[in-house]
């Protein structure tokens, strides 16, 4: 590698001031300090925050401050130039402009996108009214805080991992909760049903209550257009009183910057395995992207493709990103749940499971040829991490997998692992 | 209260071990006595546990008459009348008793007395047949009478000490360590051992042959033709002959050549017995369990014999008793081939002339084999069976099981309530055990020892001696049986060895003919032959009548021409060969820490802690040639039999044989009666089994999984399809259960919830899943404390060890750390699994011990005594301590 210092600098322009768009700068300013002069634009408001720890501030658990990453500080003493609350409306590829909503014209040499998602609406009649809230940003967190304070009934739509997080920090904050899903089970693409039936027990215990396998037909409204309650698709149309509506039945990649300016998208924008577009001199990372025909919603992967778009953009050479494995977990006081990978019993799989009922653990680990490809574990997670490791580095586990359901600790041999999930 | 102790005797093996035991309260606690001659104070593992086994769990407390409780008087007149009515039908010989070396002296002899003089048939035979029958037979051609002529003392004394056929250090461990001990302070003694295993005993010996099986003949006679030949000559009658028949086996090479053992251990052992004047032969069942055991008998104590090692300090062929009154039985004439107290059948007159009996019998009975043969056939009509367990300890245990299946009456005396016998009598009459008995037993030295009981006989049970008299007396014998204590049965016991005894017979207990009751009671250990009251009464101590510690001194024998004979014998093999279809010889044998068929052992969870299993033994060659691997299960089958055991490869275990221990049975293994498999062939002369040597087979028992249980209540697996094979192994608050299956339940939550008797879908259960390995593992919890866990895996291997779990079941709840790793089944940190135990006597298991050999640096086996106590009370444990350290050192 030679030493570009002498060399005149790029200008990199990043669409986006989410966590890929900012981790993928942070690795730059490691590998390559010098390389560019950066600009960075995001369409909220604030400066660089952890999305994946609102639920804990919506839960009361964390206040804003504590999940801010990166102060307006960092963006100065790195010599970054960064517009908030200013979305970019038009990539000018000819001419290698980008044009915020405000006018601002600014070119690049390098264009990074990480416009991130929006939350997927049910388009079912009534879901514009006010008091139906999604669950995204830290916006989303403080219409939900104050709908709280009044108390009264909130229905979350989703069963999922953000509907879970949003129903109990809800509840947490005095609201009646319930949870409607469409599904049976809970978290259904995290947890195979015995888990989900243990989680949704514990919810109960606490308090929440559920609609399973309900589909929503309609949210009903007041004349001032608020929100009132539900109507279930159902035999007896029958309907359920609601204060808000929280939606939480997933994420759209947002696509619509760079299908405008006639970048390949699928459900995501489509980058190849260094993250460019196919447009080599635009790259994306993050939940707006399709890569090999995934989309991923989690931060795991954000982190492996971060690293290596900006290995890329630093001219090191050719790392590749393959793909990521990913884990989840819940972010709900002391529920503890853990998924990784594939756990369905998809042939040539091994399934090996633990329970204790008593003290409410569960644990499910599929194998396939001697290697660990899905994990689901609840009540005891510590050991999450490290499954997790195993899976993504595909170690052979014949040799401890008798010991393999009770954990590291059994192992002495192998690194600890911290618990790390989205 | 305080503390009471008691002087008593150990009831495990021959060498009659003296026993203080204390009661405190309601503890009982046992230690070695210190003024036994025979111990000195020392105690094997199975004496120092003793205590463990005076529980009532599992005892037999009350009659049962055709499964039902009955009243004593039901019982004994049923016994009385079905024996008095077969006798009126088909005679005497139509009846007969089936009695037992656990017998004490006063026991047997009213059971002889009753058989033999009032019956009047001699069908009363005993357990000591199975053991000791062959060194009877050996002794009379000899000596003329049944006699050992040495003393232990002598092993001590011995400059060569030769064992023979006899695992010492396991199943005569306290004699076995004084031989060890008198050799450490002096390096010129030497110890030789003759035995076809490299077993404990053999590690610790100087040379070790190890003869093909049945080959002791053939090196008996090759050491006496190189005796002869080395210029020893005797004048002895019968040595010519024997002389002469020992030559025809040829030289050294020749003799190497048929025993399967390389010539210069030969030449070794020849020369080094040659020039060894202070020379014993101890002999055990190795000699005496074969078709030519009288033989084998004849064979060692011609050498002793040609060399006039006899009667001297340190010079003797020695016997040593299996069984703690095997010498007791022998003395009263418990044997069917003797009549009483070292008298045959053409004493016949002067015997019914002492007993003043209606009837005597005056020819042989039938011996152990032949009895059950004559029960099976239907010629013996009634059996009375009396402390022993012959369904598992008969040779072809099965036709034995047939036979009292078949008998039209069967009356057991036992104080377990389920034995395999026990479980096929008509009539049960609960019998005192060791603890709560009185009375005198002799062991291997001649010594008699009171037995003394220390507990309160519990529920309905009553005194052997006491039972048989009752019965004499309902079947109108009452003159005879009038006894009203076993003092009184002693002293008309001691008054018949000397009953116009005028020198013609050695045994001769003239000087306790007199004994008042409280004389009786206070005992002290007094060797036979005893003659002079006086003396007796005025030492008031061991009774030194005159020095009855060597026989034979003066070179007399009781033989009508008062000299010792050489036999002339001729080596033959066992009685059957190994053929292609049986190519295996299998051997029968005790291992340390079981007695028996385990109805007293297996109450002791140290010692049943020892070898958890019933095993198989097999030579790396063989093992390989049939497939079966170590750890895993066998069948071994002969044409009689099979059962199923764990196989343990060992060089140790000669190529061609096959090494299954005893003990175990049907209420402790699903199928390792190995009694069932040993061929009923006798030896000619003494009736003994030749359990040493049955034609078998090995082949891998094909389990598709294997196993464990533990549980806090014992279960009944024997009811489970699911399981084929099943060993139960008491522990200290639980039980073990090792279980495999030659098929793969459907599932496997259902079907182990069956085994551990779990019934409620809310039980507190864990459960640990990996179907496609075969892996199943579940736990049932109860308030926190551990009630039972299953583990199952496709191979013994993948399992955890037990002992981590088994320390589980303390009684104290499971605590949370422990539960979570508790189907992994060991701690997360590996250094805190104690593994399995080594030391029984204070509980030292193998990690512990080898954490401190290395941490400590320890590099002997005292070293590891010192630090762990391990092996310094019994020692037993020492060889397997020895080889900790070794492996230990391998591995620096």
């Amino acid at each position: 590698m030679s030493d570009n210092a002498t060399q005149p600098k790029l200008d990199l322009v990043v669409i986006g001031n989410g966590m890929a768009g900012v981790r993928v700068i942070e690795d730059l300013l490691e590998a390559a300090p010098e390389r560019y002069s950066i600009t960075v634009f995001g369409a909220e408001p604030h400066a660089s925050y952890n999305r994946i720890m609102l639920s804990p501030v919506l839960a009361g658990d964390k206040d804003f401050a504590e999940i801010e990453t990166h102060g307006r500080e960092w963006y100065v003493d790195n010599d970054i130039a960064l517009y908030t609350g200013e979305a970019v409306v038009e990539i000018d590829r000819r001419r290698r402009m980008v044009v915020s909503e405000s006018g601002r014209e600014i070119g690049y040499d390098r264009l990074l996108l990480a416009t991130g998602s929006t939350p997927f609406i049910l388009p079912v009649p009534g879901h514009t009214l006010d008091g139906v809230i999604s669950f995204r940003d830290i916006g989303d967190v403080h219409r939900m805080v104050e709908a709280s304070e009044k108390g009264g009934k909130a229905v979350v739509i989703g069963g999922g991992l953000l509907g879970l997080e949003a129903g109990y920090g809800l509840h947490k904050r005095g609201m009646d909760v319930t949870i409607v899903h469409l599904m049976d089970t809970l978290m259904e693409r995290q947890l195979d049903p015995t888990a989900a039936d243990l989680l949704q027990y514990s919810l109960t215990q606490r308090g929440l209550s559920f609609r399973m396998g309900a589909k929503t037909a309609a949210i009903l409204g007041d004349e001032a257009g608020r929100v009132t309650g539900l109507r279930f698709d159902d035999a007896d149309d029958s309907e359920i009183d609601a204060d808000i509506v929280v939606m939480a039945v997933g994420i759209r990649p947002n696509v619509e910057l760079a299908k405008t300016a006639g970048l390949h998208c699928e459900k995501g924008i489509v980058v190849n395995d260094t993250m460019q577009t196919y447009d080599p001199r635009i790259y994306a990372v993050g939940e707006c992207v399709e890569h090999r025909h995934s989309v991923y919603g989690l931060v795991a992967p954000l982190w492996d493709q971060a690293s290596v778009c900006a290995n890329h953009l630093a001219y090191r050479g050719h790392t590749q990103y393959e793909g990521s494995v990913t884990a989840t977990q819940l972010k709900v006081t002391g529920i503890d749940v853990y998924s990784a990978g594939d756990f369905s019993d998809a042939e040539g799989s091994e399934t090996l499971t633990f329970s204790d009922v008593r003290r409410g653990v569960y644990k499910r680990i599929v194998l396939r040829d001697d290697r660990i490809v899905g994990v689901v574990l609840y009540g005891d997670t510590r050991d999450g991490g490290w499954y997790f490791k195993l899976m993504r580095e595909g170690a052979d586990v014949s040799a401890f997998r008798d010991l393999l359901l009770f954990g590291q600790a059994y192992l002495p041999g192998a690194e600890p692992v911290d618990a790390e999930a989205a | 209260m305080n503390a009471v102790t008691t002087r008593t005797t150990c009831p495990y093996c021959g060498v009659g071990c003296g026993v203080n035991a204390v009661v405190d309260n309601d503890a009982v606690s046992v230690a070695g006595d210190s003024a036994h001659p025979s111990n000195l104070g020392s105690l094997c593992s199975k004496g120092t546990a003793l205590a463990d086994t005076v529980g009532l769990q599992g005892r037999l407390l009350h009659p049962v008459v055709d499964g039902r409780r009955a009243s004593w008087d039901d019982a004994l007149d049923e016994v009385a009348a079905r024996f008095g009515q077969i006798i009126a039908e088909h005679g005497p010989d139509a009846v007969a008793f089936y009695v037992s070396g656990q017998l004490l002296t006063e026991d047997y002899y009213v059971a002889n007395k009753l058989m033999k003089g009032y019956i009047g048939s001699a069908n009363i035979d005993t357990n000591s047949r199975l053991c000791m029958s062959s060194a009877v037979a050996g002794h009379k051609r000899a000596f003329g009478e049944d006699v050992v002529p040495g003393c232990y003392e002598d092993l001590e004394v011995a400059d060569l000490v030769v064992l023979v056929g006899s695992n010492t250090a396991w199943c005569h461990p306290v004699v076995y360590q004084r031989i060890v001990a008198a050799q450490e302070n002096d390096p010129n003694k030497k110890l030789v051992v003759i035995d076809p295993r490299r077993t404990a005993t053999a590690e610790g010996a100087d040379l070790h042959l190890p003869i093909a099986p049945g080959t002791d003949v053939h090196l008996f006679n090759g050491l006496l033709g190189y005796l002869a030949e080395n210029g020893v000559a005797s004048d002895l009658p019968g040595t010519q002959d024997a002389v002469a028949e020992a030559h025809k086996i040829g030289d050294i090479d020749a003799v190497a050549e048929a025993c399967g053992v390389d010539r210069d251990t030969v030449a070794a052992f020849f020369e080094l017995f040659a020039q060894t004047e202070r020379t014993v032969t101890v002999f055990s069942q190795g000699v005496n369990q074969s078709s030519a055991g009288t033989d084998k008998v004849n064979a060692i104590l011609n050498c002793h014999l040609l060399t006039d090692r006899i009667g001297k300090p340190g010079a003797c062929p020695f016997s040593i008793t299996g069984q703690p009154n095997a010498m007791g039985g022998r003395e009263v004439g418990g044997l069917s081939s003797t009549l009483a107290a070292h008298m045959g059948f053409d004493a016949a007159e002067r015997v019914q002339r002492f007993w003043g009996s209606p009837a005597i019998a005056d020819e042989p009975g039938l011996k152990a084999v032949e009895l059950f043969e004559a029960i099976e056939r239907g010629e013996v009509k009634a059996v009375w069976i009396m402390a022993t367990n012959p369904l598992v300890s008969l040779p072809h245990a099965d036709r034995a099981k047939r036979a009292l299946e078949a008998c039209e009456f069967v009356a057991v005396s036992d104080c377990m309530r389920h034995t395999d016998t026990v479980d096929r009598a008509h009539v049960l009459l609960p019998a005192a055990a060791w603890a709560e008995k009185s009375g005198t037993v002799t062991n291997s030295e001649r010594v008699i020892s009171r037995q003394r009981s220390f507990l309160p006989m519990p529920g309905d049970t009553r005194a052997d001696w006491d039972i048989i008299c009752d019965v004499a007396r309902r079947m109108g014998f009452a003159d005879g049986f009038d006894f009203d204590s076993a003092a009184a049965i002693f002293r008309e016991h001691a008054a018949l060895t000397a009953f116009e005894n005028d020198g013609e017979r050695v045994l001769n207990l003239a000087g306790l003919t007199d004994l008042t009751d409280s004389e009786y009671d206070t005992l002290k250990p007094v060797r036979w032959p005893i003659f002079a009251p006086q003396t007796l009464r005025a030492a008031g101590a061991m009774p030194v009548a005159q020095d009855s510690r060597r026989l034979f001194t003066d070179s007399v024998y009781p033989t009508r021409d008062g000299q010792a004979h050489l036999v002339a014998v001729t080596p033959r093999g066992p009685a059957n060969a190994v053929s292609n279809e049986w190519p295996l010889a299998l051997n029968t044998g005790r291992i340390r820490d079981h007695w028996h068929t385990m109805t007293r052992t297996a109450k002791s969870a140290r010692l049943a802690a020892h070898i958890p299993e019933p095993f198989v033994e097999v030579h790396p060659e063989d093992a390989k040639r049939y497939g079966v691997a170590d750890g895993a299960i066998a069948t071994v089958s002969t044409a009689l039999g099979e059962a199923h055991v764990r196989v343990i490869v060992t060089a140790g275990q000669r190529e061609g044989t096959l090494f299954v221990p005893m003990h175990w049975n049907d209420q402790f293994a699903a199928r390792a009666r190995v009694g069932a498999l040993a061929n009923p062939a006798v030896c000619p002369i003494s009736g003994e089994p030749e359990f040493k040597h049955t034609p078998a087979a090995i082949a891998p028992f094909d389990a598709a999984w294997h196993g464990f249980i533990l549980a806090s209540r014992p279960l009944q697996l024997a009811a489970e399809s699911s399981i084929d094979y099943w060993v139960k192994v008491p522990g200290e608050r639980f039980y073990r259960y090792e279980i495999a299956g030659l098929t793969t339940p459907d599932a496997w939550a259902t079907t182990a919830r069956s085994w551990l008797g779990v019934g409620e879908r809310t039980a507190d259960w864990l459960e640990a899943v990996d179907s496609a390995a075969g892996r199943y593992r579940a736990a049932h919890m109860d308030a926190g404390h551990i009630e039972a866990c299953v583990f199952v895996a496709p191979e013994p291997a993948a399992l955890p060890e037990r002992s981590w779990l088994a320390n589980l079941f303390t009684g104290e709840p499971v605590d949370e750390t422990e539960r979570i790793g508790l189907l992994a089944g060991r701690p997360a940190d590996p250094g805190a699994d104690p593994g399995p135990q080594v030391c029984s006597c204070f509980g030292v298991a193998r990690n512990t011990i080898l954490r401190a050999i290395d941490e400590q640096g320890l590099d002997s086996v005292a070293a590891v005594g010192e630090a762990l106590e391990a092996g310094t009370n019994c020692g037993s444990c020492k060889p397997e301590i020895a080889a900790l350290i070794a492996e230990t050192q391998a591995d620096e």
